[in-house]
């Protein structure tokens, strides 16, 4: 009586009822900030509360066994999983305010409460008793008695699990797998494209003064002014997009805290067609090639 | 010892809940988080039948379950991914082609 069964010993009725209380109510929340955020990563989170909370309640109910796969196989695996998908479709995809269809909002909210209604009804009515007493279910036996109800009454279903992963890793790669439609570059034309890129050598690192040490910060060429070519493009992109959503955005504090913050810092990273900026003279060719070069390699990469 | 029924109605809530956000939400990956909060939910209920019964049928039901979503969303999110690629969109609104 030692390893699993101290997650399943059937907790004391007091503290089952207060676990399952406060369980209960931080998981209806999270589910409900599930489907109000906008954001699917906040969505994600927001789900594995629920489905560690959902861990928990197998815990308290003698399956000992299921709680760990759930932690294991869903909060580990599968929500990983959608994870890396969201940052594949965009860490800020977040869903479309419009409705396609009028008045759909609400005929799904009625639908549900109705829905919740019939259910909780239901439930209700049915006579649902005591648990009967811990049996083989939730001692030291969990384990071995699912498995000999797999192996025994569901070894057919358990067979034919097996043929559906498979079909559905396959299919998984299929679905995912892409052909490639340039042969490869090797590293002769990669070499050959450097050269005739007009800057073979790499681009200069970004400026760390004693104030900063934050990569959004320019390098000083030798006259004083900015080399735009030491910010990387992404961090350009970033800063005007979040320029531009801020706009956007109906409140004007976020801009007025940008700006302040931006405003006495002359390492900001400008728009690269702003100022031409008396560049050094031989640099002054390739820095004005700069802002292409790293949007051209950002959307190749994005392509993929 | 609390009810099986409080976990049987707790079921019940995540499930409408779950319903409501693949009826509202119109990002498939959000569609698709819901659905697995309504299979989750389900589960719950079986694990708490298969205590009200006091054996492990309903344990072995909700282990199948949860093989055949990881499947589900193995399959799903490829599907996404390649209609991402093709569309550069992640919306159930976006991918009408077999409309009319």
């Amino acid at each position: 009586m030692a390893h699993p069964v101290v997650l399943a010993a059937s907790a004391s009725s007091n503290t089952e009822v207060a676990t399952f209380w406060v369980l209960a109510v931080i998981a209806v929340a999270a589910a409900l900030g599930m489907i109000l955020t906008r954001r699917a990563v906040h969505c994600a989170i927001l789900l594995a509360v629920v489905m560690l909370i959902l861990a928990g309640m197998y815990a308290m109910q003698g399956a000992p066994f299921l709680a760990f796969v759930q932690v294991i196989v869903y909060t580990g695996a599968v929500l990983m999983l959608f994870l890396f998908v969201i940052m594949i479709v965009g860490i800020t995809a977040s869903d479309a305010v419009v409705e396609t269809i009028r008045g759909q909002r609400v005929f799904a909210g009625l639908a549900g409460i109705a829905l919740l209604v019939l259910l909780i009804l239901v439930v209700g009515h049915a006579t649902i008793g005591q648990a009967a007493p811990a049996g083989a279910r939730n001692s030291a036996q969990n384990i071995s008695g699912l498995a000999r109800l797999i192996f025994t009454t569901y070894v057919f279903p358990f067979e034919v699990t097996s043929a559906l992963l498979i079909t559905a890793a396959l299919g998984a790669m299929v679905l995912a797998h892409r052909e490639r439609t340039s042969p490869k570059p090797t590293q002769r034309t990669l070499s050959r494209r450097r050269v005739a890129s007009g800057r073979p050598t790499p681009l200069p690192g970004p400026g760390t003064y004693a104030r900063h040490n934050a990569v959004d910060m320019p390098a000083l060429l030798p006259d004083g002014t900015q080399s735009r070519l030491s910010v990387s493009g992404v961090l350009v992109n970033r800063a005007a997009e979040a320029r531009a959503s801020a706009r956007s955005a109906i409140g004007g504090e976020v801009i007025g805290a940008e700006q302040e913050r931006a405003g006495p810092d002359p390492g900001r990273p400008r728009r690269p067609a702003g100022h031409g900026g008396p560049g050094g003279g031989a640099e002054a060719p390739a820095h004005e090639r700069a802002p292409e070069a790293p949007v051209q390699a950002n959307g190749q990469e994005e392509d993929r | 010892m609390i009810s099986p029924a409080n976990y049987v109605a707790l079921a019940a809530i995540l499930f409408v809940i779950g319903a409501v956000g693949v009826l509202v939400r119109r990002n498939a990956l959000v569609v698709f988080m819901c659905v697995e909060l309504m299979l989750n939910a389900v589960n719950l209920a079986f694990v708490a039948f298969a205590r009200l019964h006091g054996d492990l049928t309903g344990q072995v039901i909700a282990f199948f379950v949860m093989v055949v979503a990881a499947a589900e969303v193995v399959v799903g999110l490829a599907i996404l991914t390649s209609i991402f690629r093709a569309r550069r969109s992640a919306s159930v609104d976006d991918a009408n082609l077999l409309k009319y």
